[in-house]
């Protein structure tokens, strides 16, 4: 049996594909749902935390006396310590500090104030958006903080590789740092050539501009390519630092039962990943504790997006505070500032882009002078041009190191930022050329990897459809007359998506009952829904018989919930150990029902022998006949036969109207059509798109982390000025999943990130049509709005 | 939050008793939507909070009618003013400018008296830098970030902008306010309550530290004023407004017999526009009249360098707000 594990097909499907709801949707709604937060343990102790006002400077000293005899306090735990006895420099205002738990919130607050620290404040830097001016950095040697950007934002391995090799580190590479990144999944030739980077421990301590090159490629003829084209269009381009802004905050439980063993209940995205993490943060502190005898249970979690792969400082301070408190559980929760200042951050993106085509629309040249930052490491540069790779290219890019919160993977990232620049200046050409964008990116199909060509086509024409964009689509500026304009736009994005490597048991008990265990998370994507409906399709029965067990370390390993990989490895992960588990059960009644098991059907709640349903058996009936014990087995991702696959395209469209008076942007109606393989659940695969339309909308128009220039700090770190969209801002919006012949049989492909990825390019395009000018940054707030007009009244006078 | 003393009187009297003599003493405690996180933060400290919720009596709960006006207690909830019908239907700005701030949740908590004396949202008073946000004497407001800061009235040191997007409304209507202390009462018309500080140690009201605003008094609505109150805000709702602006417009046929218009937002102050008023005195209301009002009421408005947008936004708003004024308040 060749393929045995295969994807059932569509006629054989019960649930697979089908629109079905979340398990545990009326869980969280009626507040049933556990999170992190709701963890409250007899005895809690309350942790509160010490963070830095300042965005740069030294710690000379630091007296915790005085908080430590306070009432109700019961530990204190330095944070910033380091363990060689050397000053630490504090990179970004709201740093973690000196941690403290006490009985009440209170008295930790109190403790909190009774800490002197005597600082020595450095000049800070907090300034991205404008183009970098002045010298470069030398030799870019990385430091520990860079390469975990680089990693987090997917610098493209080879570049990385390279770096490595000719620049060297500025840090010791030890056992301890190689086995976190093994933790992490970090490829082989990575974790290779960070053991063979040359070290360069002066490096650390060089004055250094803020502004690092880190690509400078050609491809083609560039010069040539602008020389032959017939339009040649100038722009800017860019988005501002964002935060995940995730409902529940970052957030930790710790106790220890014994002095040996450690519970940890913790808001992540990889649970099986997090007692590795928290071990080796451990021993940097001097605790020695085996990752096996420690725990982590995470039952819900309110929102990662990318921002909670890592143990974090918290996910070692906090096991700390509860060790000095004699094992006593201790609790920190962000607070919202902390969070918003130290917890999440998308990295800014900003481009100059120079683009040619001829006449007819044929792009000839691109040339982009890129820079952002992603905090106090600098940052990668976002993969430019984006999905077009077109011929004659030349990419210039400059890392901003900058005091600010570091970056974090924040969903597809680089993606969105990736977009809003080419996509943009795409539409601009376009506009040039006076040619509806559909026409014009079907003109330049050809620069698009083959394999997703027609693919791109067909979306295009599913969405043109749904917002009647070529027959409503007007020349730039032409979307009215009075103050009110209206505006068409679209982009289109590209993401991998392979599930990645996941484990359960599967087990089938004789009285019927089946309970499977596995170390992954749900993020509320739907990730419970999803593996009970592949078990349930696969065993024939419904899915509430089936009891899953998830969010708990001491289960087989799973994968981190990131980079759209978690839909893949848990279904095929799920759909091995099922068909495995049912075949077993095959092989015990097969004799009573006469024949053999490869000739057994196991659905709609019965066992029967294909062709001859009376020859059958029920489900409860069936695994009677298992004998005492019950079967157990492993399911796997990977193994044999392949059952998920990686790269999507998608297209999405929106429709804006702005006031001109105002600048403010209302978007009307957005459409997305995206392709993901199979579909496991149309409904939560729907809703994750509809949901990336939502914080599409809220980054296009609304979301910015604000930095004060003279103090560093962040000024809107609050949820009043660091604006979400709303209810009443949320467009009209319609979803199309590519789904039937083409794509089931690709198998099964992630979707969290792509759907994130053009809103908005979309909508800055749809803005750019309605009033006729580019606004070049994100968020597209009214200020920009109406600064990009009057520049364009300027230029129409000048 | 730091330690304080707690106090629930149930009279009036005994109120006033409890409250201190200098700032940092005592606060009084109403909804609490406002003053609850500036003491999380620690931006406001008081030794002791008097929460005066519980004072019984209908002074500071209800509202009545009085006279041709109405009388509203300083503790009844936003929420309670666009469905009360006295306010409703005669003063229908006011209900308008009540349903469109905060949220639902908020409304419902949030009192007349605290919105009144709410504090500002300047970004660098709320992270601790002072009412003035000044750091070594400088101005952080100037050297930074003031994208929402005032664009009127911004000769310094105060740059924040008032952030109440209800009195505006109020003020249009001429309303009043009862200040009452242990050794008495005082009526101030609410346009003079608001003060420009000029140090650290003033605040934005004239309200002394042992004193409680108990009541606010509008009196009858001018006969046939055409009212109406607009909002610049990003966002659809529950934002900050960039710019609002509450005109009330008393005709003669198709003119403008005299007209009021309050700013929003774009001052330390409530801004009455004193200008716009009398560019639409006598005209009859038009785009150009309304555009020319608007023109007038921002001619002295100066950029703090990244504010300058704020001055179109006031502007387009005197301009629709009257225009939605004469066509009767809808927009
Ligand atoms: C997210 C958010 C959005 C908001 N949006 C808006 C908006 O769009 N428009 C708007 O106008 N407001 C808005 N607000 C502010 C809100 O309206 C105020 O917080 C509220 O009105 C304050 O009333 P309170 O009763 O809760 O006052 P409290 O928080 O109890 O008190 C506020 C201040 O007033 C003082 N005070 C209260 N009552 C009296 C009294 N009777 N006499 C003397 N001093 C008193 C207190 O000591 C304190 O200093 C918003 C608030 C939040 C949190």
């Amino acid at each position: 049996m060749a393929d045995k594990y295969a994807w059932p097909a569509e006629n054989e499907r019960a649930y697979i594909g089908k629109r079905i709801s979340r398990v545990d949707g009326p869980f969280k709604v009626s507040g049933r749902a556990k999170y992190t937060y709701d963890y409250n343990p007899k005895g809690l102790l309350y942790g509160a935390v010490l963070r830095s006002p300042y965005p740069k400077a030294r710690i000379v000293s630091i007296d915790t006396s005085a908080a430590e005899k306070m009432p109700g306090v019961k530990s204190v735990h330095i944070v910033q310590k380091d363990p060689t006895g050397k000053p630490v420099t504090i990179q970004f205002a709201g740093d973690d500090v000196v941690a403290v738990a006490a009985q009440t919130e209170d008295q930790a607050e109190d403790a909190l104030r009774a800490i002197k620290i005597q600082w020595e404040v450095l000049p800070h830097f907090v300034q991205d958006e404008k183009e970098p001016s002045g010298p470069l950095q030398g030799p870019t040697v990385m430091s520990q903080d860079d390469l975990v950007g680089a990693l987090s934002n997917q610098m493209p391995q080879g570049q990385l590789i390279q770096q490595l090799k000719t620049n060297g580190v500025s840090f010791k590479v030890d056992d301890e740092f190689i086995k976190q990144m093994k933790q992490f999944n970090i490829p082989q030739p990575i974790i290779d050539a960070v053991q063979q980077a040359p070290y360069h421990p002066e490096a650390q301590n060089q004055p250094q501009s803020p502004y690092k090159e880190v690509r400078n490629e050609t491809k083609g003829d560039p010069d040539s390519g602008f020389k032959s084209a017939d339009v040649t269009h100038e722009g800017l381009y860019g988005s501002t630092v964002i935060t995940h802004c995730c409902m529940e905050a970052h957030g930790v439980v710790a106790e220890w039962p014994d002095p040996d063993h450690l519970l940890v209940h913790i808001s992540t995205q990889s649970v099986s990943s997090m007692p590795g993490q928290i071990a080796g943060g451990l021993k940097a502190q001097g605790v020695n504790i085996d990752a096996a005898n420690i725990r982590v249970e995470q039952q819900n979690v309110g929102g990662g997006f990318g921002s909670k792969f890592s143990a974090d400082r918290w996910g070692v301070y906090v096991p700390m505070l509860s060790k000095k408190a004699g094992g006593a559980p201790v609790k920190v929760m962000l607070e919202r500032d902390a969070e918003l200042e130290v917890a999440g951050a998308r990295p800014s993106h900003y481009a100059r882009v120079k683009i040619a085509a001829t006449r007819d629309g044929k792009i000839t040249a691109w040339d982009a002078n890129g820079w952002g930052t992603g905090g106090p490491g600098g940052g990668a540069a976002p993969p430019l041009p984006y999905v077009f790779d077109v011929p004659n290219q030349r990419n210039r890019y400059i890392s901003v190191s900058t005091n600010t919160g570091p970056s974090r993977a924040w969903r597809a990232p680089q993606h969105p930022q990736a977009a809003v620049i080419t996509m943009g200046a795409l539409e601009d050409l376009a506009a040039k050329l006076n040619m509806n964008p559909v026409e014009f990116f079907r003109k330049n199909i050809e620069y698009v990897t083959e394999a997703r060509r027609q693919i791109y086509l067909d979306e295009l024409d599913i969405a043109d459809k749904m917002m009647n964009f070529s027959s409503r689509w007007h020349p730039r500026g032409q979307g009215g007359s009075g103050m009110m304009r209206q505006g068409l736009g679209l982009s289109i994005h590209t993401w991998g998506g392979r599930g990645h490597n996941s484990n359960c048991d599967f087990t089938i008990h004789p009285d019927g009952s089946v309970d499977i265990k596995m170390g992954t998370q749900d993020l509320g994507t739907g990730t419970r829904t999803a593996i009970l409906i592949v078990a349930a399709d696969t065993l024939g029965i419904p899915m509430e018989q089936i009891n899953l067990h998830i969010g708990d370390s001491s289960y087989p390993t799973s994968g981190g919930s990131g980079g759209s990989t978690t839909i893949g490895g848990v279904s095929s992960s799920t759909r091995r150990g099922a068909v495995d588990a049912r075949d077993a059960l095959f092989a015990k009644v097969a004799p009573a029902l006469g024949s053999t098991p490869d000739k057994l059907v196991a659905r709609n709640g019965k066992i029967f022998v294909e062709g001859d349903e009376s020859k059958a058996l029920t489900w409860k009936q069936a695994c009677a006949k298992i004998g005492p014990m019950p079967i157990t087995v492993q399911g796997k991702n990977p193994g044999p036969e392949n059952l998920t696959n990686s790269g999507v395209g998608g297209v999405q469209m929106a429709d804006v109207s702005v006031d001109t008076e105002t600048g403010i942007v209302k978007v009307n109606k957005m459409v997305a059509v995206q392709d993901c393989g199979l579909v496991i659940d149309l409904k939560t695969a729907e809703s994750q798109v509809l949901g990336a339309l939502v914080m599409g909308v809220s980054y296009a128009l609304f979301e910015e982390k604000i930095y004060d220039p003279s103090t560093g700090v962040m000024l809107n770190d609050n949820m009043e000025f660091y604006r979400l969209a709303g209810l009443g801002d949320i467009p009209e919006m319609q979803v199309h999943m590519m789904t039937g012949k083409g794509y089931d049989e690709r198998g099964v492909i992630g979707l969290a990130e792509p759907p994130t990825v053009s809103p908005g390019a979309a909508i800055s395009n749809a803005v750019a049509n309605a009033i006729g000018v580019r606004v070049p940054y994100l968020p597209i707030t009214p200020d920009r709005v109406l600064q990009a007009l009057e520049s364009e009244e300027k230029g129409a006078r000048a | 939050m730091r330690a304080f003393e707690y106090a629930a009187p149930k009279e009036r009297r005994q109120a006033l008793g409890l409250l201190g003599r200098s700032w940092g003493d005592t606060e009084i405690l109403a909804g609490g939507t406002d003053l609850l996180s500036l003491m999380k933060d620690d931006i406001v400290t008081p030794k002791r909070l008097v929460n005066i919720k519980g004072v019984a009596g209908p002074e500071l709960h209800a509202i009545m009618r009085k006279q041709n006006g109405v009388q509203i207690g300083a503790l009844v909830h936003l929420a309670d003013l666009p469905s009360a019908s006295d306010i409703r239907e005669r003063y229908p700005m006011l209900a308008d400018a009540a349903m469109e701030a905060a949220s639902p949740q908020i409304r419902n908590m949030a009192t007349m008296g605290g919105n009144i004396c709410q504090r500002p949202r300047c970004w660098y008073f709320r992270n601790g830098f002072g009412l003035l946000g000044q750091k070594d004497g400088k101005s952080l407001v100037m050297e930074g970030d003031n994208r929402y800061h005032a664009i009127l009235g911004n000769e310094g040191p105060a740059y924040f902008v008032s952030p109440s997007s209800i009195v505006p409304s109020l003020i249009a209507y001429g309303a009043k306010v009862t200040l009452a202390s242990a050794s008495g009462t005082r009526e101030v018309a609410l346009e003079k309550f608001f003060v420009i500080p000029k140090d650290e140690n003033q605040r934005e009201h004239d309200l002394r530290p042992d004193e409680m605003l108990t009541l606010v008094t509008l009196p009858a609505p001018p006969a046939g004023a055409k009212v109406a109150h607009y909002e610049v805000r990003q966002k659809a709702a529950f934002d900050w407004p960039l710019a609002t602006c509450a005109a009330l417009l008393e005709m003669n046929g198709g003119t403008v017999k005299s007209a009021r218009i309050v700013m929003g937002h774009v001052a330390p102050i409530p801004w009455v526009s004193n200008e716009a008023a009398q560019a639409m005195a006598g005209k009859p209301v038009t785009e150009e009249t309304a555009d020319a009002a608007g023109a007038a009421a921002v001619a002295n408005a100066k950029s703090l360098g990244r504010n300058g947008y704020k001055i179109k936004l006031a502007r387009v708003a005197v301009k629709r707000a009257i225009l939605m004024a004469a066509k009767g308040g809808q927009a």
